[in-house]
């Protein structure tokens, strides 16, 4: 069996990976990416704790599977809106969608 | 034997979805960042089917890379009016990222060191069975302890709620 350390290893670098591009992108849906990315991460977690911590229980899978539809619903309406800005302003670069700011 | 041949696969699919992850958020193209973020969510199914999370890898499969891929190839298809058209990296906001998940990535890295150099996780305590889908069915659908109608059901209302949602933003009014 591989150790448990491995796994997080990999799901630390994917989160930060994500992270890097959450900030560094422009494109809307590439922001939308690499939040997939860090919520993809998350989810490795939840059901590595559970397999080597807990094996006997299901808490951390389950919390892996409502993760998922959550995130699948998330993604539904953020592109929703994308598109929306998209049909309003022409573009879905983060730079020009200052309409909001104070 | 097994065992090596078992850290084998992981180390290939941990290079392969470490690369993708990296190419997903590098690539100026935002089309070829879509089908790199799709090599991550199918390593990440295989890691569940190594986890011994069948059912887990098939709602991966199904919901993230059946799903939300394709939301994403056809939200990229309406809104890019010149093909791929690159965006320039802006200096700053590469540096200020980097530096970010630089220090985030120490931070984490250097606690699980910390951890797992301190207590060495017991090989004994590792559960090598499959769930059960009835086990699972049931855990879903009861209404006892440890059992989730109650999140299921808010998450049907939930995904009902974006449907309308996503059907009220996105329509031309």
């Amino acid at each position: 069996m591989i150790p448990m350390n491995h796994y997080l290893a990999l799901s630390i670098i994917l989160f930060f990976v994500g992270i890097y591009g959450f900030i560094a992108r422009k494109n809307m849906l590439a922001v939308l990416i690499s939040v997939e990315l860090v919520l993809n991460a998350v989810e490795l977690n939840f059901s590595v704790f559970n397999r080597y911590l807990y094996p006997e229980r299901l808490e951390g899978m389950f919390f892996s599977l409502f993760g998922i539809a959550i995130s699948a619903a998330e993604t539904a309406v953020a592109i929703a809106i994308i598109i929306n800005v998209y049909r309003n302003m022409q573009s879905i670069d983060i730079r020009h969608v200052d309409k909001l700011k104070g | 034997m097994e065992l090596s041949s078992n850290l084998i696969i992981f180390y290939l699919l941990a290079a392969f979805m470490v690369v993708s992850a990296i190419l997903a958020v590098a690539s100026k193209r935002i089309m070829r960042a879509a089908t790199c973020l799709l090599f991550v969510l199918v390593g990440t199914a295989g890691l569940y089917l190594m986890l011994n999370y069948h059912f887990l890898a098939a709602v991966q499969l199904s919901v993230y890379a059946g799903g939300i891929l394709v939301l994403f190839l056809f939200a990229i298809f309406l809104t890019n009016p010149k093909g791929d058209a690159a965006e320039p990296h802006d200096r700053r906001r590469v540096v200020m990222g980097i530096v970010a998940s630089l220090c985030g990535a120490v931070v984490a890295g250097f606690i699980i060191l910390k951890q797992f150099c301190l207590y060495p996780v017991s090989d004994t305590a590792i559960g090598d069975h499959e769930v059960n889908m009835k086990v699972i069915g049931t855990a879903l659908m009861g209404t006892e302890k440890y059992q989730y109608l109650l999140p299921f059901e808010a998450l049907s209302v939930l995904l009902l709620a974006c449907i309308i949602g996503g059907i009220l933003i996105a329509r031309k009014s």
